[in-house]
C-alpha cells in the first residue's frame, strides 16, 4: 500500500441516485493529504451531493469511497470512523441554538471522543481562539452575526481534530461584509496544511488557496485543473459559460 | 343546604380528579416518550406499531377506552380497583396523544440539526438527548400543556364506571341536596380555576416561542 498512503480521499466510479434521479455519474476523485480542492458548477450540478457522500450524509448506489484507508460501506462502524475524521461546515451553519458557543464546540469531543470535560473545554477554547471568537464563548448562536456563527461552526468541526474538512458554500448565506472574515479563517486553515474540499463560488479564494479546481455539471466532473490554467484556459464550453456568469456577478 | 359534610365530599372528589390527572399525565409522559421515539425510529415495524397505537387512541372516544379497560382487564385475569383501571386507561390515552405531539415536535426540529449531529459523528443517543429532544421539548410545551388541560377535564368521564371523582361527587351531592345548579356551578368554577391558568400558561409559552423563532 506504500505510495498510495498520501491519498486521503478516493472516490471511484461513484453513482448516486435520488429515487430515479441520477445525481452523480461516474465520479472519480482522489484527494491527497494536505490538498485543497475547490468544487464549482451550476446550481443542481451535484456539488453538495458529492461532498455529502464523503461523510455518508447521502448513501451511494455503486462505486467506492475510501477515506484514510477506511472504505465507506453501510457498516455503521466505518461510517462513524469516517465522520469522526472528516469535519463539515454547512451553508446554514447548523449550530445548536440551545447551547452556548462553548457547549457547541465541546459536545462532540465529549460524546464521541469521550474526553474529559476539562480537556473538551481546553480544546474548544483553543479552536475558538484560533477562529478569533474566543471572547464570545459564553454566548448563544443567535447573539452572534452570521460571519461569527460560521466561524464557530468551523471551530466546532476542528474540535474533533479532523484530518480533512468539507465546506458546502460556507459564505453564500452571509452578508457581503462578513464573507471575508470567514474566507480568511479558511485561508488560515489551508495554510496550516488542512486537507480541504470547498464548494464555493468565491473565485478569489480558489485562486489563492486551491491546488485544483473541479467543475461539475449534471452530476459529472467535467474538468479539473490547477487554478491558473482553469481560469485562464477552461477547456469546456460549459465551463467557459459558467465562469463568464460567475465573474460577471462578482 | 350544602354543609361542611357535602363540601368535604366534594373535596375528596377533587383530590381524586387531581390524582387521576397526575397519574395519567405522569404515565403518559413516560409511555408517550417511548411512543414518540418509536414513531421516529429508523425501524419501520416500530414506526408502524406506534402509528397504530396512536391511531386507535386518537380515533376512539376516551369514554369507550375507559369502558374497554375497565371491563377488559378482568377478562385478562387482572382485577385492579376502579381507580387502577381508570389510571391504566388514562395513561394509555395520554401516551398516544403526547406521543403524537412529541413526534410532531421532533420532526419540527430543522433537518440541518440532525445533519450537523451526524457530521460530527454523534450516535443516536447523543443526537437525541443533546441535540433533538431539548429543542423538541421546547417546541412541544404549549401543546403538551394544552393536552394536560384536556386530560384534567377528561377525568370526569371516570364517573361513568362509578368512580367518584369531582364530577361524580357533584352528581351525588346534587341528588342529595336538590340544588343541581348551585352544585354544578361550584364544580364548573373549580374546573375553570384549575384549567384556565394552565391554558394561559400554554398560550404565553406559545407566544414566547413564536417571538423567539421570528427573531
Ligand atoms: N434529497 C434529495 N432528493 C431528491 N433530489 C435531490 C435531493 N438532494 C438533491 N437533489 C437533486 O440532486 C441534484 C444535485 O443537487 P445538489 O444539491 O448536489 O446540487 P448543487 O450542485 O449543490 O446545487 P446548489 O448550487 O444549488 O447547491 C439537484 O437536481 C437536486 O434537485
Ligand atoms: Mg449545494
Amino acid at each position: 500500500m506504500a505510495g498510495t498512503d498520501d491519498i486521503l480521499i478516493r472516490m471511484e466510479k461513484v453513482e448516486k441516485y435520488y429515487g430515479n434521479f441520477h445525481a452523480m455519474r461516474d465520479v472519480n476523485l482522489t484527494v491527497r493529504r494536505g490538498e485543497k480542492i475547490v468544487l464549482c458548477g451550476p446550481s443542481g450540478s451535484g456539488k453538495s451531493t458529492l461532498i455529502r457522500c464523503i461523510n455518508h450524509l447521502e448513501a451511494i448506489r455503486s462505486g467506492r469511497i475510501v477515506v484514510d484507508g477506511t472504505e465507506l460501506t453501510d457498516n455503521p462502524q466505518a461510517i462513524d470512523t469516517i465522520r469522526r475524521e472528516v469535519g463539515m461546515v454547512f451553508q446554514q451553519f447548523n449550530l445548536f441554538p440551545h447551547m452556548t458557543v462553548l457547549e457547541n464546540c465541546m459536545l462532540a469531543p465529549l460524546r464521541v471522543r469521550k474526553v474529559s470535560r476539562a480537556e473538551a473545554e481546553a480544546t474548544a477554547r483553543k479552536y475558538l481562539d484560533r477562529v478569533r471568537i474566543g471572547n464570545q464563548a459564553e454566548k448563544y448562536p443567535a447573539q452572534l452575526s452570521g460571519g461569527q456563527q460560521q466561524r464557530v461552526a468551523i471551530a466546532r468541526a476542528l474540535c474533533m481534530e479532523p484530518i480533512a474538512m468539507l465546506f458546502d458554500e460556507p459564505t453564500s448565506a452571509l452578508d457581503p461584509e462578513m464573507v471575508k472574515e470567514v474566507l480568511d479563517t479558511m485561508i488560515g486553515l489551508a495554510n496550516d496544511g488542512m486537507t480541504m474540499i470547498c464548494v464555493t463560488h468565491e473565485m478569489g479564494f480558489a485562486r489563492q488557496v486551491a491546488d485544483r479546481v473541479i467543475f461539475m455539471a449534471e452530476g459529472q466532473i467535467l474538468e479539473e485543473n490547477q487554478p491558473d490554467a482553469f481560469f485562464r484556459n477552461p477547456r469546456h464550453e460549459r465551463t467557459r459559460a459558467f465562469l463568464g456568469e460567475i465573474l460577471a456577478h462578482h | 343546604m350544602i354543609g361542611p359534610q357535602e363540601l368535604a365530599f366534594l373535596g375528596r372528589g377533587l383530590m381524586w380528579t387531581l390524582a387521576l390527572t397526575a397519574i395519567g399525565f405522569t404515565g403518559g409522559i413516560v409511555f408517550g416518550f417511548l411512543v414518540a421515539l418509536a414513531r421516529v425510529s429508523p425501524l419501520k415495524w416500530l414506526r408502524w406499531i406506534a402509528a397504530g397505537w396512536i391511531a386507535v387512541f386518537q380515533g376512539t372516544p376516551l369514554l369507550m377506552q375507559l369502558f374497554v379497560v375497565y371491563f377488559g382487564l378482568p377478562l385478562l385475569g387482572f382485577s385492579p380497583p376502579a381507580w387502577g383501571a381508570v389510571a391504566v386507561a388514562l395513561t394509555a390515552h395520554a401516551s398516544a396523544f403526547l406521543g403524537e405531539i412529541w413526534r410532531g415536535a421532533i420532526q419540527a426540529v430543522p433537518g440541518g440539526q440532525t445533519e450537523a449531529a451526524h457530521a460530527l459523528g454523534l450516535g443516536y443517543r447523543a443526537r437525541m438527548r443533546d441535540v433533538i429532544l431539548p429543542q423538541a421539548l421546547r417546541l412541544s410545551l404549549p401543546a403538551t400543556i394544552g393536552f394536560l388541560v384536556q386530560l384534567l377535564k377528561g377525568t370526569s368521564l371516570a364517573a361513568i364506571v362509578g368512580f367518584i371523582e369531582l364530577t361524580r361527587a357533584g352528581q351525588i351531592v346534587s341528588n342529595q341536596t336538590f340544588k343541581p345548579l348551585l352544585v354544578f356551578g361550584l364544580i364548573g368554577l373549580i374546573y375553570f380555576l384549575l384549567c384556565w391558568p394552565l391554558s394561559r400558561l400554554g398560550r404565553r409559552m406559545e407566544l414566547r416561542l413564536a417571538a423567539a423563532t421570528a427573531r
